[in-house]
């Protein structure tokens, strides 16, 4: 079965406001497809929706249909910024798009890709998958970006990814070398870790481009 | 390029026809190269616990034997191929004067960080000594270091020091004396990596001031100055290396730069097998503890309350600002000097006139020496000893990352707080500053705020002084301020184009400040400062006396009338306004006279406080900003604010009559 577009559109908003702002529907002006679309037909044939009082509510089915596509979005939010690069409006749009084509399983391999992300980049959680899960029980350590340690966390300096060779020497004065141990002492209002017997402050946007194997 | 000319003779600012051998001091950030410089010169130059406190080059001599040699102290830097503008500079000075011997200063606890440039160094040729500083700190740490294996695995003199202590001083000054050869180590990287340099290095045919090897490494790291270097020395030798230097960065697209860092590292691991002995377990120091405490948002911000509020209230304000020039001003000069000096001037000054010039209502000594000493000059002594105790401390990085968050807002990062909190003591001092600051764009918006909306601290204590009669003036006056220093701060982040850079910081150890050093640095500014406004204070008097007895100053104010009185300020204000020219703390206590002869409102008092404060920066402030930012913005930036602080006076007096406020 593949939705169309605007279906899983559909499905993503209804999912935010009822799982994530605690909403029990959404009124159809506030989904952000027309109301006329055939998209909503098409959900509400497969039992994923209903359409009363010009407000669209959740069958049973449809939560997690709406699950997956919210995380389908994150996801290519992830990719976006992660991997591609490509941050901002334009992340965002390109996510937008690129999100369709992430179902059949492509979505698992580009979790697994990224490491079984637990938030978008605008700080939103993204939904747990099977793989996720599976990975935790495994007990798989993967490779991470600085920003997603915790406070004492220790590990050892995987990568920087970052295209900025300025940056890259900036990071290798301060000894952020793959190899060394680097143990993060706080991450709010900067991060500071600490390599060898020094200590470092850096800005939320350096750290996500410093990665740490756990 | 006047970079690479041989050497001149006799160097300027030295003795004639002598020609001393030089000797460069070069190293991280906050290493003790300052430290070191002053131990062997016997100069001063300012020491902090901040890194990059050096922005520029300090020179002196030093005696040793029967020899003197010239030392330079450089800015920081982090390796040969420079990022940041004082790392140029610290790089300049080993490409064009060729000093004789370069001391590598770096500290103990990271010798495998920062061995990576003295390997550099020798890469390069250049005739070098390692001074393992710091060796006290990384002993209580429990680190050990055999000083004599490093030495003989580098094949270079190798001290360890601590020369805050003046450890090893004595070694360094031998070492520097006997030093007599080129000799040390050979290092290889790995077989792909000096194929590459090689096939560039082979190419270079000119004589250059460092090794064919290590330039063609900053080459193929695409440093600019170097090609351009290159280009001029290779004549039409040039395109060839240009193609084979950008066929070996194509190849090494991916990771040349991290892969140079990985081979060095692994040299350096070598070079250290044996040589550092690592304690079991990581002592937690009282300092440790407490710079914990001063980064965390919860204890931080508390503890950043306290700290302005005894440093900058208390001690600055109420006992620089009060006990200190009541004492000095109202009880040594109104009271015991004044008189006897007026007294003396009428008996041995017989014209009116010239009498008028020294001891008259604008005289040198009545009103320029009175302000100079009795008002400004306390209180900027206690905000230099406030602000040498907590840069010592090592208090200042922490403050940094603390406000990093608030500070991109505004579009500078956390590393402007040097110069806006220097701001708070001598606005000109943190205008020269602001040159620390990564892009231009940073350093426009902060010379912006410190020109507009951060009182120096002779200002702050006046008005401080001024306004606290009078309770909710001074509120007033600080939410317009603050509010100003907002607005201000994010409009020009959005107007100014460029992007916020990011912010990195090393956070040196928390220290206890050595009392000497305090005292030494906190006498070095307050000698700067007064040498700067001394001057300024006698010419502002002088001008006023000539202003007064050619009736141009009557003139004068009464063409300010209407303006000042646009923003409801009684004339005589204009003369506080027209001090204010020479500097804004002149200006400020000049209303503080004004006040206490009872001439205003608390509303005229507050609407002229919050004017001349955002009003023209001092003389001596316009001029270093023309200085660092060049006359057209330093024109703009003057104008800017000049109409601004006179539309803010008109905003709050009209604001101030329609609500009732300070009535």
């Amino acid at each position: 079965m593949k939705l169309s577009e605007k279906a899983e559109e559909i499905l993503e908003a209804l999912w935010i406001a009822v799982e994530e702002k605690g909403r029990g529907y959404l009124e159809l002006d506030r989904v952000g497809v027309e109301p006329d679309d055939p998209a909503y037909a098409e959900l509400a044939a497969l039992a994923f929706i209903e359409v009363k009082n010009g407000s669209v509510y959740f069958r049973q089915e449809g939560k997690a249909e709406g699950r997956q596509t919210v995380r389908r979005h994150r996801l290519a939010e992830r990719l976006m910024m992660d991997v591609l690069n490509i941050r901002g409006e334009d992340g965002d749009r390109k996510a937008c798009q690129f999100e369709h084509l992430l179902n059949e399983g492509v979505d698992t391999k580009i979790c697994t890709m990224l490491n079984h992300p637990s938030t978008c980049p605008h700080g939103k959680q993204i939904p747990r998958g099977e793989c996720c899960i599976e990975a935790e029980r495994q007990g798989d350590i993967g490779v991470v970006p600085l920003t997603e340690l915790k406070s004492n966390q220790e590990g050892e300096i995987a990568y920087i990814q970052t295209g900025d060779s300025k940056k890259m020497q900036k990071l290798m004065a301060m000894g952020v070398l793959p190899g060394n141990r680097i143990l993060l002492m706080q991450s709010f209002p900067t991060y500071i870790f600490r390599v060898g017997f020094s200590e470092f402050a850096i800005d939320t946007q350096m750290a996500r481009e410093i990665f740490v194997r756990r | 390029m006047s970079w690479f000319n041989t050497r001149r003779s006799g160097e300027k600012g030295l003795e004639k026809g002598v020609v001393h051998r030089k000797v460069a001091l070069v190293g991280n950030p906050n290493v003790g190269k300052s430290v070191l410089f002053n131990a062997l010169t016997g100069a001063y130059v300012t020491v902090s616990n901040y890194p990059g406190t050096s922005v520029e080059v300090s020179r002196g001599t030093a005696r040793l034997g029967d020899e003197t040699f010239e030392i330079c102290d450089t800015p920081g830097m982090y390796a040969l191929l420079p990022i940041t503008e004082e790392e140029r500079v610290a790089r300049e000075i080993l490409l064009t004067e060729a000093p004789e011997l370069v001391i590598h200063v770096l500290d103990a606890r990271n010798l495998e960080r920062m061995l990576a440039m003295t390997l550099q160094l020798i890469e390069a040729e250049l005739p070098v000594i390692l001074v393992v500083n710091i060796m006290d700190e990384a002993e209580r740490m429990g680190l050990g270091i055999d000083i004599e294996l490093l030495g003989e695995r580098l094949g270079i003199p190798v001290i360890g020091a601590a020369t805050a202590r003046k450890r090893g001083v004595p070694e360094i000054r031998e070492a520097i004396r006997s030093y007599d050869g080129r000799r040390h180590a050979v290092f290889g990287y790995g077989r792909r990596m000096e194929q590459d340099i090689a096939s560039v290095a082979e190419k270079l045919k000119g004589s250059y001031r460092l090794s064919h090897k290590a330039l063609a490494l900053l080459l193929l790291q695409r440093d600019e100055e170097v090609a351009a270097l290159v280009r001029e020395r290779e004549g039409a030798g040039y395109p060839a290396i240009e193609a084979v230097v950008k066929e070996k960065i194509f190849q090494r697209r991916e990771s040349f730069h991290l892969d140079l860092s990985l081979e060095r590292k692994a040299i350096v691991l070598g070079l250290l097998e044996g040589v550092i002995t690592l304690p079991d377990k990581r002592k937690e120091t009282f300092g440790s503890r407490l710079s914990r405490l001063t980064v965390r948002p919860l204890t931080g911000v508390p503890i950043l309350f306290v700290v302005l509020y005894f440093g900058l209230y208390q001690f600055v304000g109420i006992f620089g600002a009060g006990t200190l020039v009541d004492l000095i001003e109202k009880k040594l000069f109104e009271e015991l000097l004044n008189p006897w000096i007026i007294d003396l001037s009428q008996r041995v000054i017989p014209w009116e006139v010239i009498r008028e010039l020294f001891v008259g209502e604008y005289g040198i000594i009545t009103l320029g020496f009175r302000y100079a000493v009795g008002i400004i000059l306390p209180i900027v002594a206690t905000f230099f000893i406030f602000f040498s105790l907590l840069e010592d401390s090592g208090y200042f990085p922490r403050l940094a990352l603390l406000v990093d968050r608030l500070f991109k807002k505004i579009g500078l990062t956390g590393r402007a707080v040097i110069p806006i909190v220097l701001g708070f003591g001598c606005d000109t001092m943190a205008t020269m500053v602001t040159r620390t600051l990564e892009t231009v764009r940073e350093r426009i918006i902060a010379t912006l705020l410190l020109a507009l909306a951060i009182p120096c601290s002779a200002q702050l204590g006046v008005i401080l002084a001024l306004l606290s009669k009078t309770p909710g003036a001074l509120l007033v006056w600080s939410l317009c301020l603050l509010l100003i220093f907002i607005l201000i701060g994010f409009l020009a982040a959005k107007v100014i184009p460029g992007e916020t850079p990011l912010f990195y910081m090393e956070l040196p150890p928390m220290r206890l400040p050595q009392f000497r050093n305090v005292l030494t640095k906190t006498y070095t500014r307050m000698q700067w400062y007064f040498m700067e406004i001394l001057p300024l204070f006698i010419l502002a008097s002088v001008l006023l006396w000539l202003g007064k007895i050619t009736h141009f100053f009557e003139k004068l104010i009464s063409w300010m009338t209407p303006v000042m009185g646009s923003i409801g300020l009684p004339k005589e204000t204009a003369v506080a306004f027209i001090f204010g020219f020479f500097r804004r703390d002149y200006g400020a206590a000049g209303l503080y006279d004004l006040q206490s002869k009872g001439l205003m409102s608390p509303r005229q008092l507050t609407v002229a406080a919050v004017t001349l404060t955002l009003f023209v920066p001092c003389i001596a402030q316009f001029l270093i900003m023309k200085k660092e930012r060049g006359a057209a913005v330093a024109m703009a930036i003057g104008l800017f604010v000049s109409l601004f602080a006179y539309g803010s006076g008109w905003l709050l007096n009209e604001f101030l009559l329609a609500t009732g406020i300070l009535a």
